[in-house]
């Protein structure tokens, strides 16, 4: 009697989908850019998390990391935009549609320089969508010059020194309303994971600024956005465990060490403290606590920030639950008796 | 002094001092100098609508400073019973109530003129030829206001009740302005009337009327309304079912929102109290188009309004815009310019700009509306085009157009359901199998579209204003970049069989031929008269209402030998629009005639020029 197939089936996720239903197209980037390994883990996240992947939408600006957004999820809209706006973008499209799903990514140049404006007044909104910085200090597609992330005293190939002070994107977001804010490096699969996971697990704004070296123009001795710095200063402040709201089993976890964050989806984020008494829901210790790493030269990273019950934009504005860019006519286009009545009125 | 064209002024001749007795009856401007900030508004406003309410066709412009409170401000009303609703270069009364302006505003009457102001002034002593109103402001209202902190409000009223009664308008429509005004504030309403019926028997006990001046009832406005255009383009949005308003506050663009808002909150919350809209104020005027962008790219109707230096900021987004085919709509309320110019005066200077808004080969469609009830019908019409032709719409209106009221036939109601545009839906891709965002399906440029949410694994598609080929894959070959290139040329042609035809008047034969837009209008249909009746000269006058122009307007440039365009800016910019469109031998007919001080054209700035150059 013959033997059942010898091929196996798939693996598949909750919705039945394998994982090659998230991938994108074939990358661009150098061979080695963690861009790469940022955008296998967003690959990951989404597919573990069961997120139905035309329930997406992805924005991006200008720059090497905003091209990456073709390199997932290819079976979701996709906005490559211009230079430094994707905020804005982003905030129309989700106020056109709030019941998506928004992905955002975006550089270290296309935030912390050219689109500073629009980061800073994304932040207030705390529109629920995922802003991701793919942070390596420099210009790419230009070849090589400073952003505005680049720490004080870092070195360009070319041997030009940075004497400009970094802007620190986490303080910032945490400081202007974001609800959810980590840093991560993408080099490291574990923690980005788990931050992934989490923030599409949160209800607002998550701002997640990822340490991504770039090989060819900032990955040399003197920079400190390379592997070799990443690997010696990273200084995690907690250690994440995500157990998502779908997942039956749980495991019990030391309340004085570790602090459990219930998302609004009923996952659980377990932050277990790696640093003495931090704690993610004060927003002062955190930046207080970014600046003081920041003195000594540790890249700190974890989820500094996470606050599930501030309003998000859309509750705010008192939207209708159907999205706005799919509302019947009968819905937006007022009868002619009002008219007459406004008329009358004249 | 800002009340006339100096550099166009001429003395007028025919005083009425020296002529006999006589009745000038609803064909006079009136000019109420006030300081900003001072709350003249409402007892302009009621003044305008008294005189309408008398049946006389009027209008009201307001000149006002880039200011918060206590520089000039003038407001015009012009009374006309021929229906003339432009500027007119004079004015016959003035109410001096700003001791600043006082002297300037008396000495700029002409002869025979009339001025009412404040005893205090004295102005007598500047002219004998003028006849004088003095009136104790303080005195009167203090009688009919105790309430000291709105006497400087009341006061203004006081001023309507003297005119009115000067020029003999019925105090029934007096009241019945001063209802439409106050609505259902019964406590204001009755104070201003107070002060507006001592104004009045002020003047029956202290004066005997020796001016000409006369409002007489007539039937010319009956069932007509008054608005703004900025209002009457929010009506047009809102009726258009706009969904998403992002916008930055900038003048004279401001109230095009500020109504649309308005008009939202009265008729777009549902039964549960829930919005079916959402407005934001941006950070600034490139977040507010990359908004409208970005709603439009998911669906929504979208839309924003600015003026001057916004519109500039817009000009990268507009270019995405065009180029990955993303439908919304911006209303440009121009302004003076250039760079901040002179934000409170009105100028067509932006049409070359915001045609060609973004670097690269951009040309975008726009709408330009000449009347309210246009900007109500473009406001819609935008929508329905932006969605249509998977680009932005510009509608371009004016300070004049959007700030001033006018009186207009009421809205019609746009009973044709709307048009979405090409959209597949989830079940259109089970059928197709599939789709290719940027091919020219249908031979019109136009491809379809599908929006984010759309549950078919087919349905995404990459948006980018990067080189992209009729897939929307990025490219950097020549073929597939002609081939974007060339269909988004055919979309403009196709943009050009659905934008509103041109409006012709006159009888087709003349020799002459008129082009202009916008708010040049209403001094061209005076200038005609003027033409007609002073010179014998018939003229036929083609208004263009869109860019891409229509094949109308090669037509008629065609049937007339001399074409003469007026506009309000320096640079003769619909002129060089018409010629990038126009054969050599048509090029050659056009003339100039530009106006461009900050104030709307006016009829007779036309008529000299163009009778100058005619050779009349």
């Amino acid at each position: 009697m013959a033997t059942a197939s010898a091929v196996p089936a798939p693996k598949v996720n909750r919705l039945g989908l394998p994982i090659l239903e998230y991938r994108g197209g074939k990358s661009t980037l150098c061979a080695g850019c963690g861009h790469n390994a940022i955008s296998e883990r967003i690959i990951d996240a989404l597919y573990e998390m069961g997120v139905q992947p035309e329930r997406v939408m992805k924005l991006s600006g200008i720059g090497c990391s905003s091209k990456s957004p073709a390199y997932f999820l290819s079976r979701a809209h996709s906005f490559n935009s211009v230079h430094g706006r994707m905020p804005a973008v982003a905030t129309g499209a989700i106020l056109a549609n709030h019941t998506m799903k928004a992905l955002g990514v975006s550089g270290d140049g296309d935030t912390a320089s050219i689109g500073m404006g629009q980061f800073v007044h994304m932040m207030r909104r705390n529109l629920p969508m995922i802003y991701i910085i793919e942070d390596n200090g420099v210009y790419g597609l230009t070849k090589g010059q400073f952003s505005a992330t680049a720490d004080i005293g870092s070195k360009l190939k070319t041997g030009v020194i940075n004497d400009l002070p970094a802007i620190d994107t986490c303080s910032l977001a945490i400081q202007l309303g974001a609800t959810f804010v980590g840093r991560s490096f993408s080099g490291d699969k574990k923690q980005l994971l788990s931050m992934l996971k989490a923030a599409i697990a949160h209800k607002g704004t998550v701002m997640l600024d990822v340490i991504s070296p770039c090989v060819t123009f900032n990955d040399h001795e003197g920079s400190t956005k390379s592997y070799k710095f990443m690997q010696e200063y990273d200084e995690p402040i907690n250690e994440l465990g995500f157990v998502p709201s779908f997942d039956e089993i749980d495991v019990d976890y030391d309340a004085g060490t570790t602090t459990e964050v219930a998302m609004h989806d009923g996952s659980r984020l377990r932050l277990r403290k790696l640093l003495e008494d931090y704690d993610p829901t004060d927003k002062v210790q955190a930046v207080r606590t970014l600046m003081e790493a920041h003195e000594k030269n540790e890249v700190l990273t974890g989820v500094f920030y996470v606050n599930t019950e501030a309003p998000t934009f859309i509750d705010q504005l008192n939207l209708v639950n159907e999205p706005l860019g799919q509302l019947a006519e009968s819905k937006t286009k007022p009868g002619k008796d009002v008219l007459d009545r406004v008329m009358a009125s004249l | 002094m800002a009340i006339g064209d100096l550099a166009l002024g001429h003395e007028q001749s025919n005083s009425a001092a020296e002529s006999a007795p006589r009745r000038i009856v609803n064909d006079f401007s009136i000019q109420v100098a006030t300081v900003n900030g001072s709350g003249s508004q409402s007892a302009n406003s009621v003044l305008l609508r008294s005189i309408f309410g008398m049946g006389v066709p009027v209008s009201g412009k307001n000149l006002f400073p880039s200011n918060i409170a206590g520089l000039p401000t003038w407001f015009t009303i012009r009374a006309s019973k021929d229906g003339y609703v432009a500027r007119k270069q004079h004015i016959e009364i003035v109410v001096a109530m700003n001791p600043e302006t006082a002297k300037d505003d008396i000495l700029g009457l002409p002869t025979g003129g009339v001025a009412v102001y404040d005893e205090s002034l004295n102005l007598a002593q500047y002219r004998d030829d003028v006849v004088c109103y003095p009136v104790p402001f303080d005195k009167i209202t203090a009688a009919v206001c105790p309430e000291a902190k709105l006497r400087k409000l009341v006061r203004n009223m006081v001023y309507v009740g003297v005119v009115a009664r000067m020029l003999h308008i019925e105090m029934d429509a007096v009241e019945n302005a001063l209802r439409k005004q106050f609505a259902k504030k019964q406590k204001a309403m009755e104070l201003n009337f107070g002060a507006v019926k001592a104004g009045a028997d002020y003047f029956d006990q202290k004066y005997t009327k020796q001016d000409p001046y006369y409002i007489e009832r007539m039937d010319k406005t009956a069932g007509k309304i008054i608005i703004d255009g900025n209002a009457a383009c929010a009506l047009g949005a809102v009726f258009a079912g706009v969904t998403v308003v992002a916008w930055y506050p900038i003048t004279p663009s401001t109230s095009v929102i500020e109504s649309t808002i308005e008009y939202l909150k009265k008729f777009r919350v549902n039964e549960e109290g829930k919005a079916t809209f959402a407005v934001i104020q941006s950070e600034d005027e490139l977040a507010a188009i990359g908004m409208v962008l970005g709603a439009g790219w998911a669906g929504a109707r979208s839309m924003t309004a600015t003026s001057g230096p916004g519109i500039s900021l817009m000009g990268e987004f507009s270019g995405l815009g065009y180029f990955a085919e993303i439908p919304g709509v911006i209303f440009n309320v121009q302004r003076s310019g250039p760079s901040t110019g002179m934000p409170t005066r009105t100028s067509q200077a932006d049409l070359l700009s915001t045609a060609f808004l973004s670097h690269g080969d951009t040309k975008h469609v726009l709408l330009l509306p000449g009347s309210v009830k246009e900007c109500f019908d473009f406001g819609y019409a935008a929508f329905d085009l932006a969605e249509r032709l998977q680009t932005p719409v510009f509608v371009l209106s004016d300070l004049d157009l959007g700030m001033n009221n006018w009186m207009s036939d009421p809205f019609v109601y746009p009973e044709k359901p709307l048009d979405r545009g090409k959209v597949l839906t989830a079940e259109d891709l089970n059928r197709l199998g599939g789709f290719a965002r940027y091919a020219d399906v249908d031979g019109d440029g136009i491809g379809y579209r599908t929006l984010p949410g759309t549950d078919h694994p087919k349905a995404a598609y990459f948006t980018r204003g990067s080189g992209h080929n009729a897939k929307a894959g990025y490219t950097e070959k020549p073929d597939e970049y002609l081939e974007v290139m060339d269909r988004l040329t055919r979309k403009f042609a196709t943009a050009a069989k659905l934008v509103p035809e041109p409006v012709v008047t006159g009888s087709g034969k003349a020799r002459i031929g008129v082009i202009a837009y916008g708010t040049s209008d209403f001094a061209i249909q005076e200038s005609m008269d003027e033409l007609r009746k002073g010179y014998s000269l018939e003229v036929d006058y083609l208004r263009v209402r869109a860019y891409p122009f229509t094949s109308a307007v090669h037509e008629f440039v065609a049937s007339h030998e001399r074409i003469y365009v007026v506009e309000q800016d320096r640079d003769a910019q619909l002129e060089s629009l018409l010629k990038l469109d126009l054969a050599a031998e048509q090029v050659v007919k056009l003339r100039s005639i530009l106006h461009y001080n900050g104030l709307p054209i006016d009829a007779q700035s036309v008529t000299s020029q163009l009778v100058t150059r005619e050779g009349l």
